[in-house]
């Protein structure tokens, strides 16, 4: 099977990719809300994973390889989609038929694919310069502090959780709706939605309450 | 009912269409939205004016020939109905109803409301038939036992009129729902099992070949079609097609 030339291949591929950063989503929430209990865990936690050489060497490009595999599987598919109709409707009643977010994935991950942007600049951008450019001295107590600081300034907070939200609407109908492309639609989908709507709420409002928590404790 | 009707006009299939407005009065709300259009028509016909070209043919819900995009929405607002079965009490006198072709770059206008759908056809011809010998000796189909379950799924499936109302109404043009439901209504019985790679391969291949767009699961698809045609059977055509790849 062709992974980039067959429409199901496509749909099976970007799915996989889903699925793989729900994974990476649920890991990076559990360290993150660790930090609200405990910094001395959260510390060493963050110094495990940033000098580990499984997850520095392999672990990390691989999942940067998974974010952009599917944004830019997104922005094809986007391409294509829209090719496929030259023509438009004078009136086309999308809501009759269908939600805003199963119709507006495009718009909602182009959202939390700016926030990345954001989100390296703040974290990701600091520290590889931190280890590898500059090479300071390794500091296992530095990175609750690093992150606190982040979250003093609300313009960042509010940024943050306007991302949250869109974050929120891309996994409320891609999540479920990967197990579908991958072919799972049976007895158990209606079990597999209502977890994966849970999750869609509940992680990115996990992120949204770190984020204020830090932020209100930093004032 | 009063009715004003802006309606998508198109010469041909390489003329510049565009949409034009129509007044018609006393239209019966027990009509059927076709037989309205057959009103309009002559009431065209009597003040010089070339007809609107539609598609239709058997008007009781089962050849999927009309097809007509009302109201921004495959066969109107109503559900599970084809557009010869829409009644015209399902709008309000006064209302303006816009009527326009199905748009798929893989279904192009013919002329007005008509438009190409044989593309659905060359899918169908891809893969959507079980090869049979017909010397004679054919086993009757009958004496196969198949679960009551998979005969039941098999035979929703079938009930696909290849309409093309899926396409429509996809904000991808996609076809995956009437591909779909062609590869499982044989996909579910064993006499259908013996092609089934095949089949889901070449089909979908033709699929794609024609340009229809990828399927993003909005589920407007299963809203639309007037046969009820699950996304339950696009879910067992990706199946298909991933076994099938991975058998080679």
């Amino acid at each position: 099977m062709s992974l980039t030339s067959s429409t199901i291949g496509r749909k099976v591929a970007m799915a996989l990719s889903g699925l793989f950063l729900v994974v990476f989503l649920t890991q990076h929430f559990t360290i993150n809300f660790i930090s609200v209990f405990s910094a001395k865990t959260f510390n060493e936690i963050s110094h495990f994973m940033g000098n580990n050489p499984l997850v520095q060497f392999v672990l990390q490009p691989i999942l940067i390889f998974g974010v952009v595999f599917h944004f830019t599987m997104g922005f094809v598919l986007e391409i294509q989609n829209r090719k496929s109709r030259a023509v438009q409707y004078v009136k086309y009643k999308g809501s009759a038929n269908a939600s805003w977010v199963s119709r507006n994935m495009i718009w909602s991950g182009a959202v939390v694919l700016s926030f990345l942007g954001l989100h390296f600049y703040d974290f990701w951008f600091p520290e590889m310069n931190y280890k590898y450019i500059e090479v300071l001295p390794l500091d296992p107590a530095r990175y609750y502090e690093e992150m606190t600081h982040k979250f003093h300034d609300f313009l960042r907070v509010g940024l943050y959780i306007i991302s949250f939200i869109f974050l929120a609407l891309h996994l409320n109908h891609g999540f479920a709706s990967s197990f579908q492309s991958v072919g799972v639609n049976n007895k158990y989908s209606s079990s597999i939605k209502k977890f994966a709507i849970a999750f869609s709420v509940i992680i990115p409002v996990g992120f949204i309450f770190i984020a204020l928590f830090h932020h209100i404790n930093s004032l | 009912m009063n009715l004003t009707l802006k309606v998508w006009r198109q010469a041909n299939a390489k003329a510049k269409g565009n949409m034009e407005n129509y007044s018609i009065a006393d239209i019966s709300p027990d009509m059927s939205f076709l037989e309205m259009m057959d009103v309009l028509n002559e009431q065209l016909i009597g003040q010089g004016i070339d007809p609107i070209a539609f598609d239709h043919d058997c008007r009781e819900g089962i050849c999927g020939m009309c097809s007509m995009f009302i109201n921004g929405e495959a066969h109107g607002p109503d559900r599970l109905v084809t557009t010869c079965q829409l009644h015209m009490r399902k709008f309000k006198d006064g209302d303006t109803i816009t009527i326009e072709p199905f748009r798929a770059l893989a279904f192009p206008v013919i002329k007005d409301l008509t438009v190409d759908r044989s593309a659905f056809d060359r899918v169908q011809q891809a893969g959507g038939f079980v090869s049979v010998n017909t010397s004679g000796n054919t086993q009757d189909a009958n004496a196969i036992p198949i679960a009551k379950h998979d005969a039941d799924k098999a035979f929703d499936a079938a009930a696909c009129i290849g309409c093309g109302a899926c396409v429509a109404s996809c904000k991808n043009a996609s076809a995956m729902l009437f591909v779909s439901a062609k590869v499982s209504q044989y996909a579910l019985l064993p006499q259908g099992k013996v092609e089934a790679t095949d089949r889901v391969m070449n089909m979908v291949k033709q699929m794609d070949e024609e340009g229809f767009g990828n399927c993003t699961n909005t589920g407007a698809c299963e809203v639309e079609c007037p046969k009820g045609i699950s996304l339950e059977n696009i879910a067992r055509m990706n199946r298909e097609y991933l076994f099938a790849s991975l058998k080679g």
